[in-house]
């Protein structure tokens, strides 16, 4: 009954158009990627399947951010450090799966374990042969360092951008470790060369439109655990939070255990989004912790609209989709074809051009755009209602405060 | 002991007179090599091995090229006219008495012989020649050989080196060897062994220890073995005060270089409360001006390359403090009070300066060089100083002591500590606080450029070179404690000193993670950092 109470305070119009976006693709994308024939117009290739599913995770990681800066103004610039464990712990099931497929062939080391001499399995690798056991680390991981993080900076009341600067150094460490070959969790190079996925060849196309529709599945249940999350009173307080910590504090709430809920809830929703994303791509490696990434993930918040949820999900759609354009060179062929010489079209609009682009995205959204797509639009759709209909029950302007 | 004195000064006297009749003797050298040189007609190996002793005395400037020639069996003579002559490897020739060059090969030559000992006199022959070479490098690696053969032939030679060294490194790698040597007869006196092992623990290293350790093992008369066991602890003492003053000094250098870069940012961050996340990229910049700078005077004025540093420094401040106050009025005085929106968009400014500069510098490392006061070594009581760092230090002092003189002593100090302080009040009192908050962006952004100067010189200049600082940086700024200048310093020599402390124990990357989690533990624990401010300064 409590579910009932949750799901009906939870579905508002938003999300459900959202979830049932969700459900037609999980639907629709199978039958039109493996079903309808290539030379159609309606086939969606391959290469489009991997691709979805790489912006179906970012949008989880997106999603999970928003959770803990949109609703309880905690912006973590480390969650991609969760995102990253979660991936690891994939990557380490994928790894014993192999087997002797391996160049080196043994029967139970990886092949960088073989290639630096190593004598046998290190104990924080047993049980990873079990999908299981990977399911329970790939939870535990990252909700265990979210909550011995946020356990020390939350009780001892670390906030605004200190806690942003040590969530920052927090990736930046583990980007050092996870670099070192000692670690054991193959260096430079990270994990990678995986074959099987349950029993089912990582490379295929089914396993691939499976993959997809099982990220789907995730962004699906993340949005409508987070939209209940924060429909209830929990979700009210955490707002509370947000907009007045102290106030919040003197009216008997405690803040922290709050504040660690969702952050530990979130870090969990971001190490699945990194697990599902690691078979998809095919590797997982240090790089994933570096602090540049986490960031990029604040941006996608912060373009779809920060503290509105589905804003999350676009954002990180919009922003990884306009990556994808501007990195393979759209840009430039577009301005050869408006007749720019070649050699300055290259220069300018380029591959080079993303950063260029990405660092503008952050100085504009933050300067003109602070309540993102989502917000500014249903911001335009509320001043129309109000004009409609005598200002009796202005809607109180919800500010996300810092 | 107070023999000892006595017996450093009436040995310094010896050679001293040895350096002396030496000097004496070179006008003799033209006679003494011809009379050597007359001994290889002989083509007898016990001879020649008299020759080559005597070729190494002459003091002959030929006299390293004839001793090679004779190991190659390059040496040609013919007893019948007293020719001898000294094939070059590349096939000229010389009259070995004379030096003059010979057009073409007299008929009827043949080399003379050499063996196994012949060849091993001639290597220590030229091994204490080189001792005495003009080039300072040549002379250290020769006392290192000798160091490692202990030859006791190479002692007259080594005398004559010490009595005219000039350079105080080679002085006492010189001491080294001859004192090593010394320690092999033993036959030696007490005071004589006693000289030896002061000069072997004067060179502190682990080596000239064992030395030590080896005579103590083979020897059984107890005054000489307490004599030796107190040098030895006394080395051991001497070398674990040198390994910790190593340290010190190492974690003083990599402070000076945290303390560049982060005190920029304790302007804008701890004075201004602004997230400046584009701090890193300023640095860059600086160091981006400094190679500009560099690229021009190569082409224009090569001469004066060693100026070229002095055109940077403030060419630099200039640079990166206009894109500073750029930076101020275009984006961050719309973001004022809204901290994490300002690191975002300082985040994109970032992105896209280095972006910037990768286009249009191409990403690859940029070559910066060094003047020639920079480069090179000194030597302090053993420890080896690389003047670079020892300027980056001095430089740093300077930069924060005028930071602190412009915060403290002049008009624009003063203003921007009242704004800090009580913006309002200080609108009140007439301070145009939004020309005061562009201003002290545009310093802390110069200052970051002026260190990226100091930084070019020791680091690579690549597009990336900013955030590789940035996140040390604040640390440094955050376990200082905001807003407080001499907090910042105290932080950045203590993180860099605890750094090179761990290193040893746990390798560079490790000891880097340690300081990042103990750093994270620490905020929790102090919140505000190590010197917080106290009073309503604290929430303002």
């Amino acid at each position: 009954m409590i579910v009932k109470k949750l799901l009906e305070d939870g579905l508002d119009r938003r999300t459900t158009i959202a979830l049932s976006a969700i459900a037609l693709a999980i639907l629709l994308v199978p039958i039109l990627n493996l079903v309808v024939p290539p030379g159609s117009l309606l086939h969606v290739p391959d290469d489009k399947v991997a691709l979805f599913g790489k912006y179906v995770c970012y949008a989880v990681l997106a999603l999970s951010l928003d959770l803990v800066w949109g609703y309880c103004g905690i912006l973590s610039l480390g969650h991609g450090a969760f995102f990253a464990l979660g991936g690891y712990a994939m990557g380490m099931y994928l790894m014993r799966q192999i087997g002797t497929r391996g160049v080196y062939a043994h029967p139970v080391l990886p092949d960088f374990m073989v290639f630096l001499n190593w004598k046998e399995l290190p104990w924080y690798w047993w049980g990873f042969s079990s999908f299981p056991f990977a399911l329970f680390m790939i939870v535990l991981i990252p909700g265990l360092l979210a909550f011995l993080f946020g356990w020390l900076a939350f009780r001892s009341r670390v906030t605004g951008v200190y806690l942003s600067i040590i969530t920052q150094a927090l990736t930046y460490a583990l980007l050092l470790a996870f670099f070192r070959n000692d670690m054991g969790f193959g260096g430079n190079n990270g994990l990678t060369d995986f074959k099987d996925i349950l029993g089912l060849p990582v490379q295929s196309k089914t396993t691939r439109v499976i993959l997809l529709c099982a990220s789907l599945a995730l962004l699906g249940l993340s949005l409508l655990a987070a939209r209940m999350l924060v429909a209830s009173t929990f979700g009210k307080v955490l707002v509370s939070i947000r907009d007045a910590e102290s106030r919040t504090r003197f009216l008997g709430y405690r803040v922290e255990s709050y504040k660690l809920a969702v952050f530990v809830l979130s870090a969990v929703m971001a190490g699945l989004a990194g697990a599902l994303y690691v078979p998809q791509v095919g590797i997982i490696n240090p790089s994933e912790f570096s602090p540049a990434n986490s960031i990029e993930a604040v941006i996608w918040v912060a373009v779809g609209g920060r503290g509105t949820l589905i804003g999350a999900v676009v954002g990180a759609f919009v922003v990884n989709w306009l990556k994808t354009q501007l990195t393979s060179g759209v840009l430039a062929s577009i301005a050869i074809y408006l007749a720019v010489p070649p050699a300055i079209a290259n220069k300018a609009f380029g591959a080079e051009a993303w950063l260029f682009a990405l660092g503008a995205l952050f100085i504009i959204v933050t300067l003109l755009l602070p309540k993102g797509i989502v917000g500014t639009i249903s911001d335009l759709l509320e001043r129309r209602k109000a004009t409609e209909r005598p200002p009796e029950t202005a809607p109180a302007a919800s500010q996300p405060a810092e | 002991m107070p023999l000892r004195p006595t017996v450093m000064a009436l040995a310094r006297r010896c050679l001293a007179a040895v350096a002396a009749i030496w000097l004496v003797c070179l006008p003799v050298g033209a006679q003494a090599i011809d009379k050597a040189l007359d001994r290889l007609l002989e083509d007898s190996f016990t001879e020649t091995l008299a020759a080559v002793d005597e070729i190494a005395r002459s003091g002959n400037k030929n006299a390293a090229d004839i001793l090679e020639a004779l190991a190659d069996r390059r040496v040609l003579i013919d007893a019948a006219t007293k020719t001898i002559v000294v094939k070059s490897p590349t096939g000229s020739l010389m009259d070995a008495r004379t030096g003059a060059a010979i057009a073409s090969e007299p008929a009827g030559l043949s080399p003379v012989r050499t063996n196994n000992r012949v060849r091993g006199a001639i290597e220590a022959a030229i091994g204490g020649l080189t001792l005495l070479s003009p080039d300072a490098a040549k002379r250290l690696a020769a006392a290192d050989a000798v160091f490692k053969s202990r030859d006791a032939k190479a002692l007259p030679v080594l005398d004559q080196a010490l009595a005219r060294e000039q350079d105080p490194a080679v002085k006492r790698a010189l001491a080294r060897a001859r004192a090593s040597v010394l320690l092999t007869d033993p036959t030696l006196g007490k005071p004589d062994l006693g000289a030896a092992v002061d000069a072997l623990i004067d060179a502190g290293d682990a080596e000239a220890l064992g030395l030590i350790r080896a005579r103590l093992t083979s020897n059984t008369d107890p005054e000489t073995r307490l004599l030796l066991q107190t040098a030895i602890d006394k080395g051991e003492q001497r070398q674990r005060t040198l390994a910790v003053a190593q340290n010190i000094w190492f974690g003083l250098s990599l402070g000076s270089v945290l303390l560049l870069a982060a005190i920029g940012l304790a302007i804008t961050f701890g004075v201004m409360g602004v997230i400046n996340m584009a701090h890193g990229e300023m640095v860059m910049l600086g160091a981006y001006t400094t190679f500009t700078v560099q690229e021009l005077f190569r082409a224009y004025a090569p001469g004066a390359f060693d100026w070229s540093l002095a055109v940077a420094l403030p060419l630099a401040f200039l640079v990166t403090g206009l894109i500073g106050i750029a930076i101020e009025r275009g984006i961050i005085s719309f973001l004022y009070g809204r901290p994490l929106e300002t690191l975002l968009a300082t985040w994109g400014v970032s992105l896209v300066l280095q972006q910037a500069v990768r286009t249009a510098y191409g990403s690859s490392n940029k070559e910066v060089g060094s003047p020639a006061f920079m480069s090179g070594t000194f030597d302090l009581f053993g420890l080896s100083i690389a003047w670079g760092r020892m300027w980056i230090i001095l430089f740093t002092l300077v930069v924060f002591a005028s930071l602190l003189l412009v915060l403290k002593a002049t008009p624009l100090g003063l203003q921007m500590r009242a704004v800090t302080q009580n913006r309002r009040m200080a609108a009140a009192m007439g301070i145009r606080t939004r020309r005061i908050d562009a201003l002290t962006f545009g310093l802390g952004s110069g200052i970051a450029g002026i260190a990226g100067v100091a930084l070019s010189q020791i680091d690579n200049v690549s597009p990336n070179l900013g955030q590789s600082y940035i996140i040390d940086s604040f640390m440094v700024v955050v376990f200082g404690g905001v807003g407080n200048l001499w907090g910042t310093f105290v932080s950045a020599m203590f993180l860099g000193i605890a750094n090179k402390f761990l290193e040893p124990f746990a390798g560079a990357v490790l000891a880097k993670i340690l300081i990042l989690v103990l750093l994270i533990l620490f905020i929790q624990k102090r919140p505000r950092g190590l010197f917080a401010l106290k009073g309503r300064a604290v929430e303002a």
